[in-house]
C-alpha cells in the first residue's frame, strides 16, 4: 500500500504535509514575558541584596544561596524566554536539553574527578616552582 | 628570520624565502610532481572549457548529491596524500637499522607521522563519512535536499580550506611534529616555535567548524524532513546511524574547538593553560582532547555500521535481523562513547579507582558492538547471499573488525595497557578497527551507491582485486606490528638499534605495498568503469534495494522525488515493489528548490586567508580577512534571491527520461 502523496509540495526540501513550526503554543505572549521579567528581576535583586545589604549570614551560606538562585534563574530564562517545555518541537527540544545536561554533567564531573586524582598522585612540586609567576 | 626592513616584516610577518623547504629534496621533488600534475589538471579543464560548468554545476551547487560526490573526491585525494605519508614511514622503518639512518631525518619523520594521522582522520575518514551521509540520507528519508542546503555547501568548502592549509604546510614552512593530537608541551611555543603547529590548529579549526555545521544540518534534516509516515523506527539503519553520528558531532566538536583555541591562546598571547610551568596543566589538554577524541572514533564508525546494515540485508535478500536491537545498540554506543575517554591515558596516573571505572565502561561498549555483529551474521543466515563487491567488503569487515575489537578489549584492561600503551600494538589495534571498519565500509558504500550516483555500476573485477589487495595487505602490514608491539617496540620511532626486529618491519612494508596495489586497483576500477559505462549501465534498482534511494532514478533528478513517497513499512522500497507500485508519469507540479550560491566558497576562501595569515603572523592580513569574513557573512544574509523553481514541464521531462532504464541515460549528473 504505497501511494505517492499527490499533493504537490511547493516547498523544496520540506517534506511534511503540515507546515512545521506554524503553531507554537508558547510563542511570546506579553503576559509570559512579563512574568519571566518579574521573576528574573526578583532572582537578581535577592543575590544583590545578599551581597551588598546588611546581611549577617556566613560567607559560605551566601555563596550557596546565590548559586542556587542562579540555577533557578537559568530555568526561568529557559521556560519564559526560550519557551522550553515538554511539548515544543514534539519533545525534541526537551530531549536535546536532557542529552546536553547529561553530557555536561559527565564531562565536568568526570574531568574534575580525573584531574583531582591525577593531581593527588603527582609527584609533589617544590613550593618555589608551584608559585612561580610569569616574568618572575 | 633574516634581516630585513620593518616594512617587509609588517607585510609578510615571519614568512620569508627561507620558509620554503628548498633544502629538502624529497619535498622539492613532491612539489615538482604536484605542480606538474596540478598544471595538467588545470590545463585540461581550461582546454575543455569546463570552468563555467564546474563553477555552476558543482562548486556553487547546494545539491546534497553533488556535495556528497565532491566530498568523496576530496577525501580520495587526501587519501593519496595520507597514504604517501604512510608508505614513507613504512619504508623508513624497514631500512633504518644500526648504522643506516634511513632517508628521513627525525625532524621530517615526525612531521610525516603527524600529517598522516591528522589527514587520515580529519580529511579522509571524516570527509568520506560526511560524503556518504550527504549523498544517501536525504534520498533514504524521501527528502528533496538537506534542511539547510547553503550551510551544506559552506561546510564542504570549510573542510576543503582546512585541508588546503594542511597541504600548504607541505611546501611553505613545515608541519606540526607533535603527533596527530598535538599534545603539549611539545605543541607549545617553546618546543615548537615554527609555523607547523599553527598550520595544524587553523586547519583543524576551519574543518572542525565545517563538520559541526554538517552535524547540525543532518540532525535537523533527519528529524524534520522525513517523508510522511516514516516514524523513527521505520527509518533505514544508515539514517539512524547518521543521526547518532550527527548528534555526537554537535556535542563533541565544540570541545575540540575550545581545546585548540586554548592551545592557540598559549601560543599567540602567552597564556599558560597547558604549559609546563606557571600553573599550566598539560594533563588537562590530554583530558579535554580525548573527551572529543573518543566520541570521534564512534562518529567515524557509526555511519559505516549503517552502511554494512544496508548492504547485508540487501545482498542477503532479507530484512535486517534485529532492527530494534540495532537501533538501541546504536543509541547506547552513542551515550557510552562519552564514558570511556580515559582509556587513552590509563598510564597518566589517575589511580586504581578511576582506571577501573573507565576500564569497565570500555569493556561494556563492546557489548552493543557485539550485538551488531551477531545481527549481521543472523541477517545472512539462511539468506541468499550475493557475494558482489559491496558484500565482499562487508565480509572482510566482519572478520577484520571483530579481531580489532578484541585487541581493543585487551587494551582496555588497565594493567595490560601499562605494557601496551604507546606501543606498536596500539598502532596495530586502531588501524585494525579504522581500516577494517571505516575504510572497508567506505569502499563498500562507494561500490554500493555508485550506480545510484552515476547510473552505471563499478567494474566488479577491479573491485574484487582492490578488495583482496586491501584485505591481505592489511594483515601483512599490521600483523607484524602486533608482534612488535607485544615485544615492546614503541611507536613513532624513526630508527632502531636491534637488528632482530628488522624482518618484521620489512614484512610490514611489503604489506603497505600490497595496500598500495589495492588503492591502485581502486583508481583503475573507477577509470575502467567510466570507460565501460555503457556496458555497466544499470537502472534505478541494480541490487534489489530495500530503501527509498532505490526508488529514485539513477542518477536521481535534482529534486530527487517528483512526489514525496508515503511510508508504510520499514523497508519502504521493498514494500512499494511488493504492493505493485506504479511510478506516476503525469500530474506533476512545479518544485521549489534552493538556488546555487558562491557564498560558501567566498566565506571559506576568506577563512583560508585568515588561517594562513595567522600562521605566518601577518597581522594586517588576518585582521582584514577576518573583517571581510564577517562582512561577507552579513552581506549574504541580505541575499533574498535564494529560491528557484523546477517547472512541471521540466519535471515531466526528467521523469520520462531514460534514467530509469540501463543504457539510455540522460546527462543529469
Amino acid at each position: 500500500m504505497s501511494h505517492p502523496s499527490q499533493a504537490g509540495h511547493a516547498h523544496g526540501a520540506g517534506a511534511h504535509d503540515s507546515h512545521d513550526g506554524s503553531e507554537h503554543a508558547h510563542d511570546g505572549s506579553l503576559r509570559g514575558y512579563l512574568t519571566g521579567f518579574a521573576l528574573a528581576v526578583i532572582l537578581t535583586v535577592i543575590p544583590f541584596w545578599l551581597v551588598m545589604g546588611p546581611v549577617s549570614l556566613s560567607h559560605q551560606t551566601i555563596i550557596l544561596i546565590v548559586l542556587g538562585l542562579a540555577a533557578v534563574q537559568i530555568v526561568v530564562h529557559m521556560v519564559f524566554f526560550l519557551h522550553l517545555d515538554t511539548r515544543s518541537e514534539n519533545g525534541w527540544n526537551m530531549l536535546a536539553l536532557i542529552f546536553t545536561l547529561v553530557l555536561v554533567a559527565i564531562v565536568l564531573g568526570a574531568s574534575i574527578w580525573v584531574m583531582y586524582n591525577e593531581n593527588a598522585n603527582m609527584m609533589p612540586m617544590s613550593p618555589q616552582y608551584q608559585h612561580q609567576k610569569p616574568g618572575s | 628570520m633574516p634581516d630585513r626592513s620593518a616594512f617587509w616584516n609588517f607585510l609578510l610577518g615571519r614568512l620569508s624565502l627561507s620558509s620554503l623547504p628548498l633544502h629538502n629534496s624529497i619535498v622539492v621533488g613532491t612539489f615538482i610532481v604536484v605542480a606538474i600534475g596540478g598544471a595538467a589538471v588545470l590545463g585540461l579543464v581550461t582546454w575543455h572549457r569546463k570552468w563555467g560548468y564546474l563553477w555552476r554545476e558543482w562548486f556553487t551547487s547546494v545539491d546534497h548529491k553533488k556535495l556528497g560526490i565532491m566530498y568523496m573526491i576530496f577525501a580520495t585525494v587526501m587519501l593519496f596524500r595520507g597514504f604517501a605519508d604512510a608508505i614513507m614511514m613504512r619504508s623508513q622503518q624497514a631500512i633504518a637499522f644500526g648504522s643506516n639512518m634511513g632517508y628521513l631525518p627525525p625532524h621530517h619523520y615526525d612531521q610525516i607521522f603527524t600529517a598522516h594521522g591528522a589527514i587520515m582522520i580529519f580529511f579522509v575518514a571524516m570527509a568520506y563519512i560526511v560524503g556518504l551521509m550527504n549523498f544517501a540520507v536525504p534520498l533514504q528519508i524521501g527528502a528533496r535536499d538537506v534542511a539547510f542546503p547553503f550551510l551544506n555547501n559552506f561546510s564542504f568548502w570549510l573542510t576543503v580550506s582546512g585541508g588546503m592549509l594542511f597541504m600548504a604546510s607541505l611546501f611553505i614552512g613545515d608541519f606540526s611534529h607533535a603527533g596527530w593530537l598535538g599534545y603539549p608541551p611539545v605543541s607549545e611555543l617553546q618546543q615548537s616555535p615554527g609555523p607547523g603547529v599553527d598550520y595544524y590548529i587553523w586547519g583543524l579549526q576551519l574543518s572542525g567548524l565545517g563538520t559541526l555545521l554538517t552535524g547540525i544540518n543532518f540532525v535537523v534534516t533527519i528529524i524534520k524532513l522525513r517523508a510522511p509516515g516514516m516514524t523513527l523506527m521505520k527509518m533505514p539503519m544508515f539514517t539512524w546511524t547518521s543521526l547518532a553520528t550527527s548528534g555526537l558531532i554537535v556535542v563533541t566538536f565544540p570541545i575540540l574547538t575550545a581545546t585548540l583555541f586554548l592551545l592557540s591562546l598559549d601560543r599567540y598571547i602567552g597564556t599558560h593553560f597547558f604549559t609546563n610551568g606557571f600553573g599550566g596543566n598539560v594533563m588537562m589538554y590530554i583530558n579535554l582532547i580525548w573527551i572529543w577524541g573518543h566520541p570521534e572514533v564512534y562518529i567515524l564508525i557509526l555511519p559505516l555500521f549503517g552502511v554494512y546494515s544496508e548492504i547485508v540485508s540487501t545482498f542477503s535478500g532479507k530484512r535486517l535481523f534485529g532492527y530494534s536491537s540495532m537501533v538501541y545498540a546504536t543509541v547506547s554506543i552513542m551515550i557510552l562513547s562519552y564514558l570511556v575517554w580515559l582509556h587513552h591515558f590509563f598510564t597518566m596516573g589517575s589511580g586504581a579507582d578511576v582506571n577501573s571505572f573507565f576500564a569497565l565502561t570500555t569493556m561494556m561498549i563492546s557489548i552493543p558492538t557485539g550485538v551488531k555483529i551477531f545481527n549481521w551474521l543472523f541477517t545472512m543466515y539462511r539468506g541468499r547471499v550475493n557475494f558482489d563487491v559491496p558484500m565482499l567488503w562487508t565480509m572482510g569487515f566482519l572478520l577484520t573488525f571483530t579481531i580489532g575489537g578484541m585487541t581493543g578489549v585487551m587494551l582496555s584492561v588497565a594493567p595490560a595497557d601499562f605494557l601496551l600503551h604507546n606501543s606498536l600494538f596500539l598502532v596495530a589495534h586502531f588501524h585494525n578497527v579504522i581500516i577494517g571498519g571505516v575504510v572497508f565500509g567506505v569502499f563498500a558504500g562507494i561500490n554500493y551507491w555508485f550506480p545510484k550516483a552515476f547510473g552505471f555500476r563499478l567494474d566488479p573485477f577491479w573491485g574484487k582485486l582492490s578488495f583482496w589487495f586491501w584485505q591481505i595487505g592489511f594483515w601483512v602490514a599490521f600483523g607484524p606490528l602486533y608482534v612488535l608491539g607485544l615485544m615492546g617496540v614503541t611507536r613513532r620511532l624513526s630508527h632502531f638499534t636491534d637488528p632482530s626486529l628488522q624482518i618484521w618491519f620489512i614484512i610490514a612494508a611489503f604489506g603497505a605495498f600490497l595496500i598500495l596495489l589495492g588503492i591502485a586497483a581502486f583508481v583503475i576500477q573507477i577509470v575502467v568503469s567510466i570507460r565501460r559505462r555503457e556496458a555497466l549501465a544499470v537502472g534505478n534498482d541494480p541490487w534489489g534495494g530495500r530503501t527509498l534511494e532505490w526508488a529514485a532514478s539513477s542518477p536521481p533528478p535534482p529534486y530527487n522525488f517528483a512526489f514525496i513517497p508515503r511510508v508504510h513499512e520499514r523497508d519502504t522500497w521493498t514494500d512499494m515493489k511488493e504492493s505493485g507500485y506504479q511510478r506516476p508519469l503525469q500530474g506533476f507540479n512545479d518544485i521549489h528548490m534552493p538556488k546555487s550560491t558562491a557564498a560558501g566558497m567566498v566565506l571559506s576562501g576568506l577563512g583560508f586567508v585568515f588561517g594562513f595569515a595567522m600562521v605566518w603572523y601577518i597581522w594586517w592580513l588576518a585582521a582584514l580577512s577576518f573583517v571581510a569574513l564577517i562582512v561577507a557573512a552579513i552581506v549574504h544574509t541580505f541575499n533574498y534571491d535564494r529560491d528557484g523553481h523546477i517547472s512541471a514541464d521540466e519535471v515531466s521531462e526528467f521523469e520520462h527520461s531514460g534514467n530509469w532504464e540501463p543504457k539510455a541515460r540522460g546527462a543529469i549528473a
